[in-house]
């Protein structure tokens, strides 16, 4: 396996992109969206967990069998979540 | 084995690793959403007692200690142990800056008589982040065994898998608080 590197350059930006991100999702909190600020919370932490793994953790560059590997948990995760719900949700 | 093979099978074994810590979080990721969904008047108020600023200060110190972690690997893919070993040190600096952090904060919070048995809200607000310390307290311990290994010439250009895969392992600690600091802080 050859290992790829993005370059100290692009490290740097991701960094930039996850500081910018997060003052986003602080500043979104002050203002009452209602369930909206839950949604926006979600996507913005999604896109820099994305951007954690795609650069910092070098998914970008890894083989189908590792995005196998990385991406299995979640459905589990997502199974246990909704799995859990349908039962509490409905008693 | 030869050493491309050994590396892959290296990066498998960390990310089912990190599969299982996924699941470990996310059991208490499924009682936070089901008690949301039946308490959302006490997350709403308590998520207020939280210290919103700290939290995002945090924040920033797990990123930057990502970045510092990310360039380490880059300087030890081109040989550079010297840089390596600064970029663990610095590394290893944020980690301890954010636990005592977090030692601030619970101690704000224990002053105020807000304890794990107040509600379950900081039920799960001192489960939560105290898992999470602990795997800080687990990422301190593994990459200072990596700055201490590297400092005995153990690392090389061609040969560097121990670093790579406890940064993958610092990562995972810098991606879960990415969701615990607005679930907690910001959204309650």
């Amino acid at each position: 396996m050859k290992e790829h590197d993005s370059g100290i350059g692009t490290y740097i930006v991701v960094w930039g992109a996850l500081i910018v991100l997060t003052a986003v999702t602080v500043s979104v909190s002050y203002v009452s969206l209602g369930l909206m600020n839950v949604v926006v919370a979600l996507l913005i932490a999604s896109v820099k967990a994305s951007l954690v793994a795609l650069f910092f953790m070098h998914l970008r560059y890894e083989s189908r069998l590792v995005w196998g590997f990385a991406l299995t948990p979640i459905f589990f995760l997502v199974l246990i979540i909704a799995g859990t719900l349908s039962d509490t949700l409905f008693r | 084995m030869d050493p491309a093979t050994a590396r892959e099978a290296a990066t498998l074994g960390i990310w089912t690793f990190l599969a299982t810590e996924v699941l470990l979080f996310g059991g208490l990721f499924t009682a936070y959403v089901i008690f949301r969904i039946q308490y959302p008047q006490m997350f709403y108020e308590d998520h207020l007692k939280l210290n919103r600023v700290l939290g995002a200060v945090n924040t920033v110190v797990l990123i930057g200690s990502s970045l510092t972690v990310a360039l380490g690997i880059a300087a030890i893919r081109k040989g550079k142990v010297t840089l390596l070993r600064f970029y663990l040190f610095l590394t290893i600096l944020l980690a301890a800056t954010f636990l005592g952090i977090k030692y601030v904060e619970y101690t704000e919070k224990f002053s105020h008589g807000l304890s794990p048995g107040t509600d379950i809200f900081f039920s799960l607000y001192f489960m939560l982040t105290g898992l999470h310390g602990i795997h800080v307290l687990a990422g301190m311990g593994a990459l200072g065994t990596v700055l201490f290994l590297a400092g005995r010439g153990k690392y090389s250009e061609t040969y560097h898998t121990p670093v790579e895969i406890s940064g993958l392992y610092w990562h995972f600690v810098d991606l879960v608080w990415i969701y615990l600091f607005p679930l907690l802080y910001l959204v309650g």
